[in-house]
Order: structure tokens, then sequence, then C-alpha cells
């Protein structure tokens, strides 16, 4: 097991720093930089003054030099200086990051209460118009753009409360500003639900089919002893799976519904940065997304060999 | 040429009706959910095609006289700021979808399919750098990968397929490699080794085909993802550019403000979407049953 864990950090270590040299690639493959998107706004060009910004920012640099500046500035958690607002990137973006963590949060717990309840019920009533009826349900949460969804909850809101639940950054109090992540928490939340959902009946369906269950059965034990007790817990394994990989990938979902609903987080910010060729953010931005997922992924599996006995890693 | 038969099984299935009619008519009995996403799919690429014939208007000509003009009268769905009929746009909208979907789909695939292939088949360092290269690409979410694709390459319609296919690639090549691992053990692939076939030509001809049903299946829930993503790249001002009538852009036009003043300009293009999704997923639902059923998600 020992072995296992550290040839996997290995590994991790080699995605990570393979991601940051592709993305790093990748954002200087466009042609023109900042300095071109500030000069077109501007209506002209100034080559002295471009040639003089561009060697502020370092970009006159071979890429090689650039890459190894991020890299060591990185290691010393100097993320380097954000070009749009000059302020240093981590100053821009850790505190961003508090309000993307609540809103997903919230969004994993919706899809959570929702998904595995649903899922279950779906499975045990399999073939049944109920199940029929969730199973359409779940698939339109895979099916409706989140933004869309989003969009819908305001009108929803304007149409009956005429109100818009548009986030402020000073709440007058928790509870308000729960209240307020709620909804963009739902739209989030709606396609993961419904991903929970579809795993845990499938999971539950091909455990049901087991020959312990039909002992359980066989022995005479109840319905619900069996669907719960038997059935239900050699099942969630799956469910826990998707539900920690979709924390990871939830991003997605955050990044158009912090857009609709005005959210200052992180995910709406890395848009906004990707627009303005801002590289520091961006760049940063990035590690750290992918940084999440590979130890997420890398937790998950680690938590597979806890949860579940049969489950060693060794070659 | 060794192929596992699905056909076969379809018309044995379909019992006394032979032929293509008779699987058709088992597909619709058997998955009724499945055929109505197949109608919804069939619907959708004949908008795309006749979006000539279906719209009376044309989706780029701007009127001022009816700028945000109510659903009903002469434009039927209203119209936007410009004075663009809403009906028109998202029938053109059509286009661009089926483009960007279809385009990203077969893209992501054929490279996919290649490099799962040759990962799977020859091995070696080969499938050890391949493999790493699959991680660093995984370890970003679909809609965060295609962004900075797209952002980097410069908004076109075909920078729009690639940014989406790229991200697509890992997941086809991830399903192929392990697909060819195990045929390559199969006793047929022996049997053509036995008679002196070179191994270029078993990948080709014995092992691809029959990696085609996880692919199909595969390919269909792509083809709703890539047609989601598209429409979110759009709605963020980074997918294919104006004045080309995209879904998702017609949603970013009208965005938060209309949501008071136009709601049509919210709702409809909302909807087209999500019916073409809805539909690809309900298709692709069932024919995984149908092809794969030992994949349940």
């Amino acid at each position: 097991m020992g072995a296992y864990i550290v040839r996997r950090l290995l590994l991790m270590l080699v995605t990570l720093i393979g991601m940051s040299i592709l993305i790093f690639v990748m954002l200087r493959l466009v042609p023109g930089n900042i300095t071109d998107i500030i000069f077109d706004s501007a209506g002209f060009v100034n080559p002295a003054q471009k040639k003089k910004i561009e060697r502020q920012l370092g970009l006159d640099q071979p890429i090689a030099v650039q890459y190894v500046n991020w890299i060591g500035g990185l290691m010393r958690g100097d993320l380097g200086y954000a070009y749009v607002s000059e302020k240093p990137a981590i100053e821009e973006i850790v505190p961003r990051i508090p309000v993307t963590a609540k809103l997903a949060a919230l969004a994993l717990i919706f899809s959570t209460l929702f998904g595995v309840p649903l899922g279950v019920l779906s499975a045990v009533r399999q073939n049944t118009w109920l199940d029929y009826v969730l199973r359409v349900f779940s698939l339109s949460g895979l099916s409706l753009p989140a933004f869309w969804l989003g969009l819908l909850i305001l009108m929803a809101c304007v149409h009956w409360f005429g109100w818009i639940p548009i986030y402020r950054s000073t709440p007058d109090s928790p509870w308000q500003e729960l209240a307020l992540l709620c909804i963009p928490a739902a739209a989030v939340g709606f396609r993961s639900s419904a991903l929970v959902m579809r795993l845990t009946r499938s999971s539950m369906l091909e455990v049901l089919r087991q020959d312990y269950i039909r002992t359980a059965r066989a022995k005479g034990a109840s319905e619900t002893a069996v669907n719960y007790d038997h059935a239900l817990r050699n099942a969630v394994l799956p469910v826990v799976t998707i539900i920690g990989i979709e924390a990871a990938f939830l991003i997605g979902g955050l990044i158009v519904t912090e857009t609709v609903f005005n959210i200052p987080g992180v995910a709406r910010f890395l848009v906004e940065a990707i627009r303005w060729r801002d590289y520091p953010i961006v760049q940063n931005l990035v590690m750290f997304i992918a940084i999440i997922v590979v130890f997420v992924n890398f937790a998950i599996d680690m938590m597979y060999a806890v949860l579940d006995p049969r489950i060693k890693y060794e070659e | 040429m060794a192929v596992i038969d699905h056909d076969a099984e379809l018309a044995k299935a379909g019992a006394n009706v032979h032929g293509w009619i008779g699987a058709l008519l088992f597909f619709v009995r058997r998955y009724p959910l499945g055929a109505i996403g197949a109608v919804i799919m069939a619907l959708f690429v004949a908008t795309a095609l006749f979006a000539d014939q279906i719209s009376t208007f044309d989706p780029f000509t701007t009127n001022a006289r009816v700028s945000l003009a109510r659903p009903g009268g002469e434009h039927v769905l209203g119209a936007d700021f410009m004075g663009r009929d809403v009906f028109a746009r998202i029938v053109y909208g059509a286009r661009i979808s089926l483009a960007v979907g279809v385009g990203a789909t077969a893209l992501g695939c054929i490279i996919g399919v290649t490099i799962g292939l040759m990962s799977g088949f020859f091995g070696g360092w080969f499938d050890l750098l391949v493999q790493r290269l699959m991680d660093i690409m995984q370890s970003l979410p679909l809609l965060v990968m295609a962004l900075v694709m797209a952002a980097s390459l410069g908004p076109s319609l075909s920078n729009t397929i690639i940014a989406i296919a790229i991200p697509l690639v890992p997941n086809v090549a991830r399903i192929i490699r392990s697909n060819t691992l195990s045929l390559r053990e199969m006793p047929f692939v022996e049997a053509a080794r036995a008679i002196g076939m070179s191994e270029t030509r078993i990948a080709v001809v014995h092992v691809l085909p029959n990696t085609l049903a996880p692919l199909i299946v595969l390919a269909t829930a792509q083809l709703g993802s890539a047609i989601l993503v598209e429409s979110a790249l759009a709605f963020l001002g980074l997918g294919v550019p104006e004045p080309h009538p995209s879904w998702g852009r017609m949603l970013s036009e009208s965005a938060a403000e209309y949501v008071r003043t136009a709601p049509w300009l919210v709702i409809f293009p909302g909807v087209a979407i999500s019916a073409v999704v809805f539909g690809t997923n309900l298709f692709g639902d069932a024919l995984r049953d149908l092809l794969d059923p030992r994949q349940r998600i």
C-alpha cells in the first residue's frame, strides 16, 4: 500500500507539471497578448510604449524563461501580478474562493439530498410509472444547460415574487447570504443530482441482483431491511465516487451560474481573465483547478481502499 | 472478419419481420423513449438541413421597427433587440449546433480511436506516454479545457469544433484502449497472427470493428455534451462569433436584463438546446442498453 501511494503521488506530480506546461504554452499560442487588447481598445498603437509595457510584464523574454520564472514563483508562493488590476494575483484569487466554495458545497448537499434517495426509490420501484418519471426527470437534468436553468429561475423569481435574487457581496446576515446562494446552488446542483440519481439507481439495481439479496429475502427479511440494510450499504460506494468527482468537476456549472447570478466568485473570474488574456490569473487558476481534481481523484481511490476491504492496491 | 454481430441479435429479436424494418420495429417496441429521442434527433437534423425552406425570415436582417416584438403575429417567436426574427435564428442556429456537435464528436472520436487503438495494441513507451498525456488532459473539467482552448485558438466555427473535440479525446482513447487490451488476447487475433497477418492489419481489420459498439454508445453521449459545451462557450462569448445565430449566444445577448422585459428571448433558444440534448440522451441511453449492456451508468 505504501509503495502504491508513493507511486500515485509521483504520477500526480508528473500530471501537474505536464498541465502547467500545457496551459502555459496554450495561453501563449494566441497571437497577441494583453498589450494588443489595451491598444485595440485605445484605437492606436504606440510601438515604443507597447515594448515598454511588454518589458515590464516580462513578455519580451523567451517563453522558457517566462515558464521558469512562473514555476519558481509558484514554489515560493508568489503567483505574480495580475495584468488588469496590477495587484498580486494571490490577492485577486484568494478572496474570491470562499463564495465559490460555499456555492459548490451547497450544490453538493443539494445533489446528494435529492440524488441518492430518488435514485434508490427509482431502483426499488424499477419499471413502475414512478421509475419512468424519475428517469425522465434525471435525464432532463443532464440536458438542461446550467446557465439556462439559472435564467429560468431568475425569470420565475421575477414573475412570482417581483424580485431578482442577485448576490450582494455584503449580505446583512449569514442567513441572508445562505438564502441568496441557495438558488444558484440549486441551478448548479440539478445536473449533479441527476448524475447521482442515475448512478445510485444503476448501482442499486446491480446489487439487488446479487445472490446475498436473494438469501436475505429467503430468510424472511422485510423488504425495507433488504433494500436499505443489505442493498443500499453495498451500492453506496460508486455513488460516493461520483459525488467526489462531481465536487471537482462542478466548476463547469459554477462558471456559467456565477455569470448568470453575478456572483463575484473565482469561477466567473476565470472567464474574465481568459477574455483579458490576464495570463498570471488564468494559469494560476487553471493550476488550482487541476490540483483540486488530481487530489480529489487520489482521495477517492484511497477512500475506496478504506471503505471496501476487498480492494487492495498492490501490483 | 470477426465481428460480434449486434444486427443478428436485433434481427433475431425482431422475429418474423425481416431486415432493417424488423430491427427498427423491435427498437421502437423495446425502447419507446429511445425512439422518441431518435425522432427528436431526426427533426433537429432536418431543421438544420432545410433551414432555408423552414424559416420565412432571414436570420441576419435587422429591422429597428420590430425591435423586441412580442411572439405571435408576423414574428412567431418574437424578435430580438435588433429586430431579427427569433424563429429564423433558432432554425439557423440548428446548423451551428449540428456542425459543432457532430464535427467535434467526430473529430474527437477519430483522434481518440487512433490513439487508443495504437496505445492498447502496441503498448510499450508509446502507451505509457499517451496514458500520461490523457491524465494531464483529464485533470481539467471539459468546459474549462474547452474555454482555454477556444480562447487560445480564437473565435471561429472550426476553432470551436477543435476546442471541444480535443477535451473529448481522453474519454474515447481510454475506452478504446481498454477494449483493445482485452481483444488483443482473443483467439481470433492469435489466429490472424498465425496465418501471418501484419500487426497493423490485425489492429485495423480485426480489433477496430469490435470496438465499434462501445464507440457508438460513447459518441452519442459525447454528442449531447458537445452541444451543451458549445452553447456554454457561446453564452460566455467565446464560441462561434457573430453574426452566426448560435443558440448559446442568443441567450448571452438577452441574458439577465431581458428576463424581466422580453422573456421569449430567454425561453425559446434554451428550449431548443434542451430538447436536442434531451433527445440525444434518450437515444443514447437506449443505444447503450442495446449495444453495451455491461456498462450501466
